[in-house]
Parts: C-alpha cells; structure tokens; sequence
C-alpha cells in the first residue's frame, strides 16, 4: 500500500469536487451554457450584476442536485438557504458568489471504492451544495489589461466534498473516477474534464500512523485529469513529509498544480479563510424539497452501475470482470443489451464481441460508443449469421473488421465476398479427397499413429475452402475419411 | 462588544473601501454601536425557535429550465468603459 512508502507517515486526503450540471440556462437566469460559443454573447444583465437584476433559480439544477444526492444515500435537506460567499474579483461581477454555506441542499452521503487489492471502503461525503460559476479571466493577449468573458458566470455547479476519509494517491483517483462515473450514469454532468465540467480541488495533510490529529493541510486547486490529481496528492504527500522531517512546519495555503513539473506551488496563504463573509442571500428564499417531490426523483433514477454489474453477472452469466467492463458506461451497457435482445446469441458470446473487438474498432478509431461504426442492430445481424451457422466464427472477424471499416451489413459482406459457410457436406468431402490424394506421405503417417497430423488436415482443408467449411462438420468427417 | 481601530481596518480592507486614519476612530464608534444593539438583541431567549433565514414566510419559486435571454452583448459593451474582441477589459489582475 501506498502508506507503507511514506515511512510512518500517513496521508489525510479530503477532496471537493465542482460538477457543472447539465441544464439549458444558467442557475440563475435565462441565459445558454453552451460551451465554446463567443465571449460574453452568454452574458445577460443577472450574470453581468447590472443594477436591479434579481437571481431566479432554476428548477433542473435543483432537481439535478436532488438526483446526486439520493444517488449516494444522502440526507436531501427540507429546507436549504442560498448564501452569499464574498470576494472581489473581476470575473465576479456581484462581488459575491451565490453559494450555500450552514444549510446545503445534500448532505451526508457516502461512496463505496474498491481498492487494488480487491476490498471495498466508504467514503462519506459531507455535502454537496448548488452554486453559480464565475466568469473567466485571461491575463494574456491584452497588453496589459486583463480580459473578462463572462459566460460562464452563472454556469450551475454542486461541490461535492467528501469525508477526509482518504488515505492514498490511488484511493483519490478510485474515489474520483467512481464519482465521475456516476454523474455521468445519471445524466447530472457531461463529465468532461477538459472543458471543466469536472474539476477537483484536493485538501491534504499528513500525520504520523496512529496519530489522534489530523495535521495542517493545503489545498492544491483545480486539478483537471485524473493523473494530475495522481501525481498532484503524490508530490503534495512527500513534500509536506520532507518539510516536517527537516524540522519546518505546513502552512495552511492553497497551491497550485503544474502538469509540466509535475509540482504544486503555493498560490496565496489561507489566512484569511473566514473572510468571506457569508450571509443567507436576501435575494433568494429558502428551497423547499418536499418528500412527495424526493421521492419522485427517486422513482426516475435510472440503473446506477452498480446494481446494473450484479444484473448483469446474474442475468447474462458473466464475469466480474466482463460485467464491469461492459457498464462502464450507460451506452455501452445500452448497446450490449441491444445486441443480446437483438441477435438472440449467447450473452457470453456477445460480450466477448462488444468487449474485445467493438472495443479494440472504437479505440483505434478514437471513437465514442455513440459514434460506433457498426450499430447494436449490425452487430447483432453479425452475430445472428454465427448462431445460424451461415459462417463460422473466424469468418465473422473478418465480416466484423469489413463492417468497422464501412463496407456494408453482414449478410451484405458476407454475399459480396462470397463468404457463405459450406454445410453441403458433398462439398466438404471433395476437399477432404482432394488434400488426401495430395498428401499420400501425411495421410500414412497419420494412420501410423502421427495423431498430431491431424490438425495439419484440418488447416488444409479450410485452406482449400477459404476458410469457409463448417469446422465441426470438417472435423467429423475427417476423422471418419483418415479412419480409412 | 467594541471594535478596534484596527479590527476597522481590517473590515475595510475586507469591503475594499478607503478610510482615511482620522476616519478609524469616528467608524470604531459607529460600528460599535451597531454591535451593542445587536448584542442587546442576543440577549433575547431564543431557546426553541427555529433561525429564520428570510424575513418573508415563503418559499423560494423556481423558474423552468428554458434559455430565454438573447445574445445582447453590442448592447451591453455599448455602456462598459473598455473592450476588445468580445472581452470586457480591466486593470490586470493576476494573483
């Protein structure tokens, strides 16, 4: 385990998560989200903070927030107050973050991660409250002045923060990619990291094992994939060792992560942590969610990927190991049940084909599951002509690698590359006659007991068929013609 | 409950407003004032009623999730003291 690298030393690891939620409009105004579009033309007056605008919440970003929460067992609170968080900052125009502060609208939740060495913990999560974005600042290209583009301002996020249950690099990066999945599975963020709809802050500290305190922790901001934050806890961990071991103390400061150094550097001092001045936003009213509105949201949750794991390993038979890989995400999972419902095959034999070869097309390909090039119903018409005998199965990886490469359906492939399996067991005999007459040396040796020549006569057979005989077939009269 | 001299200071720093140092007495004063009246407030039994969030006994409505702002950004630049390229400009600020 990654503690016993740390020579006595244990790492605290708590780490807060801000997942932008996928609604049309901003939280609290009108405006679109859409990412990529120009500076400031997603901007309105509320977002700008002109005089007299008024926030109005959004209801999807409650209902987003709400679906998290009852997705990992977390208390959904009665009554939730927006508060101010304040700041100055030019990409903060209201001087102030709408946020929530003593009552967040979910709190108390758990995860369970499984580590490498197989086992299972829980990660409480503390809470999880809805705010509003800020806008973006760029310090280049201005000479001199700073530019402000405010359409992200206002973009409705829930910070996630969890227990400071974590104890390794690993476990962060477990917990993160758990977390990712899950927000993803039900449809509350895209979850794309690069565009930062996923984005993680990480608080750490470290103690000497079996010490009753926690020690002084950092926060290292805005880590955006999950290897940053693997090596951004990684560095933090053995730098705040090495600064307590030469004698000096941690400070209590945020830092920032450099991908190209691999380091974190401090960024300001947290001095000053509880001046921002929170206060309930007389702006807003408190949010009330009542149970018969829960327990809605709670009937239209969709199969979290846990639940859909077991089904799978219980319905289709399958391994751990396949079942995990196949729910990785929703539409893969969509797309494996399509092609068993479809193709009427054997589930383990679908989820070697969705597994192994879609898998290996999309990766080479670089494409997503939505974009595949051969669809749940293709590959089920694929797998149908393997079940009813038409081809073998070593035929279809080559109709398989045709479809990828856009060539047309199966029975298309198949027809036009004449691929059809030989049955008509006349045809299979010939060939058989053929390389027995043409192999006098084999055939006697074969008689002589050389029983290892027999798969030579399997090879020449399907050699001299394209590969298309029936193997069962070729394999019974084989032994019947050898037999003599 | 009094503030300090520097306890203002540090406030105004916080709101980002200027106060000359023979202001800091006169706002010490003030504020301290404001403090005693709350202070007076505090000294209320309160045990058994619920923090009150809002003056208003009401709930928040919400709107639906729909996009119904236009892009007005000529408009909006058109009062702004400086632009470039869609940007709105500001003295640099780096942290």
């Amino acid at each position: 385990m990654a503690n016993d690298l740390h020579h006595g030393w244990e790492a605290v690891i708590g780490l807060e998560v801000h997942c932008q939620l996928m609604t049309h409009s901003k939280i609290f105004s009108g405006a679109a989200i859409q990412y990529g579009a120009e500076p400031n033309t997603q901007a309105c007056a509320v977002d700008l903070a002109l005089p007299g605008v008024l926030p109005v919440l959004n209801e999807d970003a409650v209902k987003k927030a709400v679906t998290f929460g009852l997705s990992v067992d977390a208390k959904i609170a009665e009554r939730c107050v927006f508060a101010r968080k304040h700041y100055f900052y030019p990409d903060l125009p209201k001087g102030y973050q709408i946020s929530q502060y003593e009552l967040p609208i979910v709190y108390e939740g758990h995860l369970d991660i499984e580590l490498e060495n197989g086992t299972t913990k829980t990660i409480g999560i503390t809470r999880a409250h809805l705010e509003e974005d800020a806008g973006k600042s760029m310090h280049e290209n201005f000479s001199g002045a700073t530019g402000i583009d405010l359409n992200r301002a206002g973009t409705p996020l829930i910070e996630i923060v969890s227990e400071p249950d974590i104890r390794s690099a690993a476990e962060a990066v477990a917990y993160l990619k758990k977390l990712h999945q899950l927000v993803v599975y039900l449809g509350v963020c895209d979850g794309n990291m690069q565009e930062g709809s996923f984005r993680c802050d990480a608080n750490v500290s470290v103690r000497k094992v079996g010490a009753p305190k926690f020690g002084t922790r950092t926060e290292t901001k805005n880590v955006n994939s999950f290897r940053y934050v693997e090596k951004a806890i990684e560095y933090e961990i053995s730098r705040q060792i090495e600064v307590i071991e030469s004698g000096g103390t941690i400070r209590q400061e945020t830092r920032l992560f450099n991908p190209d150094t691999g380091e974190t550097r401090a960024m300001r001092s947290k001095e000053d942590a509880n001046d921002y001045r929170y206060f309930p936003d007389p702006d807003l009213l408190p949010v009330v969610c009542t149970q018969d509105y829960i327990d809605a949201i709670r009937g239209s949750l969709p199969e979290l990927p846990e639940a859909k794991r077991a089904r799978f390993e219980k319905d289709f038979g399958l391994s751990p190991y396949d079942a995990k890989t196949l729910t990785s995400s929703r539409e893969l999972a969509a797309y494996y049940e399509a092609v068993v419902k479809d193709s009427g095959a054997d589930a383990k034999l679908c989820a070697n084909w969705v597994s192994t070869d879609l898998l290996a097309v999309l990766n080479k390909q670089g494409k997503d599951i939505n974009e595949s090039p051969i669809s749940a119903a293709a590959l089920a018409g694929l797998l149908q002509r393997i079940a009813d005998k038409t081809i073998s199965g070593k035929i279809a990886k080559e109709v398989f690698e045709a479809m990828a490469a856009g060539e047309g359906g199966a029975d298309d492939i198949i027809k036009a590359k004449g691929l059809v399996q030989i049955t008509d067991e006349s045809a299979i005999i010939r060939a058989i006659d053929d390389v027995m007459v043409k192999s006098p040396e084999q055939v006697a040796g074969y008689r002589a007991g050389k029983d290892k020549l027999f798969g030579f006569f399997v090879g020449q057979v399907m050699k001299a068929t394209q590969g298309k005989a029936n193997p069962d077939a070729v394999n019974r009269l084989l032994k019947d013609k050898l037999a003599g | 409950m009094s503030l300090s001299p520097e306890q203002v200071r540090q406030v105004a720093q916080l709101a980002r407003l200027q106060l000359a140092p023979e202001q800091t007495e006169h706002y010490a004063r003030q504020l301290s004032n404001i403090l005693e009246m709350v202070d007076a407030l505090s000294r209320v039994d309160t045990e058994g009623v619920a923090p009150m969030a809002h003056p208003l006994d009401m709930v928040q409505r919400l709107r639906p999730d729909v996009v119904s702002e236009t892009d007005q950004r000529a408009a909006m630049q058109s009062i702004a003291p400086k632009v470039a390229d869609g940007v709105y400009l500001v003295p640099r600020v780096i942290e």
